[in-house]
């Protein structure tokens, strides 16, 4: 088994490189991506190697990037868009929600929406105004999409192939405030499935599901609980359309206990989701509410304030003090 | 109104002008061609408004009075070109060979869709105004990444002039220099909306602020249309970028068959562009130039008539698909949410549960 130690940015880098290689109908098509590397480096020295025909950098227009790419899955081919900040993809909301996620079955399955729409989400990264968004339960919400979120640089190199390769238009979330951080890539072959949600770390007490920025932070949490004598068991979701609950529902009928988090505001979320669902599902295993550890229902803050709002380590374990005295 | 740059070749007396760019060298086999097309979806048309006030449709969006700027249009393109149409657009869809009762699903409500568009190589209906062109920009963006002869065609309306996907897809297209012809049929009304809310220039002006070719056609003149549609489809192929058409026509009826235009519009508006009905002009050339008789005229009207009818009996004969194929093609691929919901409808029809 090759391994190799890179950062979630490089990870997805090398795994667009290498679906460019497999597939010449593989595109390119963000604002700044070509020659800059797009504002976070991912598409960096890919236009050098694959040409402007491929890595294309577009005018500054959300909905004709999403818009040109319907019509080049229509003639054929497969793009991966690059939004260049959450807060920006609401001028493309239209056609994604509207074309991107109904062509295919409007043409009763002629038309295949190949796409993969790349979001960096999330915050932390001490940025300005529409530049922090969780927007991935508008996404989830909608029939014809699927939603993936990957949270360590090896998911990354394999899921932005494994989504590449999917012939259901993706929207890939990518949480920019872990870009940076280096893990172990597996360059063989991918550990898991694009839906596959994955135990990250096991235990016994509380499942806690999480995804992209926030499963470090429950790991962290994990930590803390342990030295306090609380076994959580960790999930990392990955896809939130579709969700795992499987392997979220054999946790929660282990543990008796459910903690989502998320940054996302709480109302309508995809961790409202994944509780409603357990709770269906699991409602005779549960000893506590399933709960939800979220942003809060404001705008995003100024940034010299984010961390307020972001779930902390501290939050999390306050959730988790609720379910495990709930039955004391 | 209509300003000095319309190209006109035929009058709406049915007699030839001449024009300094452009001229028509078309025979007598293919005049009468797009006189027989635009009776036919001009009656086809008419049967679609009646089946819809028999209840028989939940909507239908009439073309009568656009015949000359889709058939014109649509006749200039070549087999392996691509259409993308807005929702008013079945003359264009006829010279594409959609069978015209698969055209009539999506307003008899029995799908979202209607027919294969890779076999007609023209889109699906476009109700989101606009949308469409860029769908069409993208799709140029691969003929050329593909290094074909190809060219694509989008239709969108005065209305839809001002969608900002519209004005983006000028963009595109003019930064990539895509092979794409853009026609946009002035009718005159978005709903009730006069053209003159929507612009206070003429709208192929706005081709020219964006960095390519604008023209002002006769939507009435089915020449006209065509050869001007003939020269932008050549000039996008040979890789000379794209065109705005104008095509200033008018919309005879109502928007559709849920509007009411006199709430908002004067008959003696509509009086005088029935003086400029592109049928009646086409029919006077071509009794005067090729002597055709009434007999050929009355062959075509029963032709349409006969299509008329086929078109009712097919739709009479549609019924509600059954509900589980809302569950098909959602997805490419297996979806855990589609197929429990496949699973649970199933098992109610089968009387099962409680």
């Amino acid at each position: 088994m090759t391994n190799k130690s890179m950062t979630m940015a490089k990870a997805l880098n090398e795994g667009l490189r290498r679906a460019m290689e497999k597939d010449r109908r593989v595109l390119l098509m963000g604002e700044d991506i070509g020659k800059l590397g797009g504002v976070f480096r991912i598409t960096d020295g890919l236009q050098k190697d694959f040409g402007e025909d491929r890595v294309i950098d577009a005018p500054l227009a959300e909905s004709a990037i999403v818009g040109t790419s319907v019509g080049l899955a229509i003639r054929g081919y497969r793009t991966v868009v690059e939004i260049q900040f959450d807060g920006f993809v609401y001028p493309a909301f239209d056609q994604i929600v509207s074309q991107v996620a109904k062509l295919h079955k409007r043409s009763e399955g002629v038309y295949t929406m190949g796409l993969v729409i790349r979001l960096p989400f999330q915050g932390g990264i001490g940025a300005i105004e529409h530049h922090s968004e969780s927007p991935e339960a508008y996404f989830a919400h909608t029939a014809g999409l699927r939603v993936v979120v990957c949270s360590t640089p090896n998911d990354a190199y394999w899921m932005i192939q494994q989504a590449v390769e999917h012939d259901d238009p993706i929207i890939f979330c990518e949480p920019k405030s872990r870009y940076w951080e280096k893990g172990e890539v597996e360059l063989d072959q991918p550990p898991y499935g694009l839906f596959d949600a994955i135990v990250r770390r096991a235990g016994t007490d509380v499942t806690v599901v999480a995804y992209g920025s926030m499963v470090k932070t429950a790991l962290r949490a994990a930590e803390v609980a342990a030295d306090e004598g609380v076994s959580l068991e960790v999930i990392d979701a990955r896809s939130l359309s579709p969700l795992d609950l499987d392997t979220m529902a054999a946790s929660v009928e282990k543990t008796g206990r459910l903690v989502v988090v998320q940054e996302a505001p709480p109302t309508a979320s995809v961790g409202s989701e994944i509780v409603a669902a357990l709770s269906e599902r699991c409602f005779y295993s549960l000893r506590a509410p399933g709960t939800r550890v979220s942003a809060y229902h404001v705008p995003y803050p100024p940034s010299r304030i984010e961390d307020a709002y972001r779930p902390s380590v501290d939050r999390v374990l306050d959730a988790i003090d609720r379910v495990m005295g709930y039955d004391q | 109104m209509i300003g000095d740059e319309l190209i006109q070749l035929l009058t709406p007396e049915g007699e030839r002008i001449p024009h300094p760019e452009y001229g028509s060298d078309l025979g007598r086999d293919e005049i009468l061609g797009f006189y027989r097309d635009m009776v036919i979806v001009r009656r086809l048309c008419n049967e679609s408004t009646s089946l819809q006030r028999q209840g028989q449709l939940a909507l239908w969006a009439p073309l009568q009075g656009q015949e000359a700027a889709q058939i014109g249009a649509g006749r200039a393109l070549a087999p392996m070109d691509f259409t993308f149409p807005s929702y008013r657009e079945h003359g264009v869809a006829w010279t594409r060979g959609v069978p015209p009762k698969d055209m009539l699903r999506i307003f008899r409500a029995t799908t979202t869709g209607g027919w294969d568009p890779q076999r007609y190589r023209h889109s699906l209906p476009m109700v989101v105004l606009g949308d469409q062109t860029l769908h069409a920009v993208g799709y140029a963006m691969g003929i050329q990444r593909d290094g074909a002869q190809e060219a694509v065609m989008t239709f969108f309306g005065d209305g839809a002039s001002s969608q900002g996907d519209v004005l983006e897809s000028f963009v595109w297209a003019a930064s990539f220099n895509a092979p794409v012809v853009f026609v946009l049929q002035n009718n005159q009304w978005a709903i009730s909306e006069p053209t003159s809310l929507q612009t206070k220039i003429p709208l192929y002006h706005r081709a020219h602020g964006f960095g390519f070719p604008g023209v002002r056609v006769d939507g009435n003149d089915v020449l006209a249309m065509y050869e001007v549609a003939k020269r932008a489809l050549d000039n996008a192929r040979s890789g000379g970028g794209p065109t705005l058409i104008e095509a200033y026509t008018y919309r005879m009826g109502a928007h559709t068959t849920s509007d009411d235009p006199t709430r908002y519009r004067v008959d003696a508006e509509v009086e005088v562009w029935r003086h400029r009905d592109p049928i009646e002009r086409v029919k006077a050339l071509l009794a005067r130039e090729f002597g055709i008789h009434k007999v050929t005229f009355d062959e075509v009207a029963a032709e349409a008539e006969a299509l008329a009818l086929q078109l009712r009996e097919d739709v009479l004969a549609m019924d509600a698909p059954d509900p589980t194929t809302m569950f098909d093609h959602v997805y490419a691929e297996p979806h855990p949410l589609v197929e429990a919901g496949r699973r649970e409808m199933i098992d109610s029809q089968s009387g099962g549960g409680h």
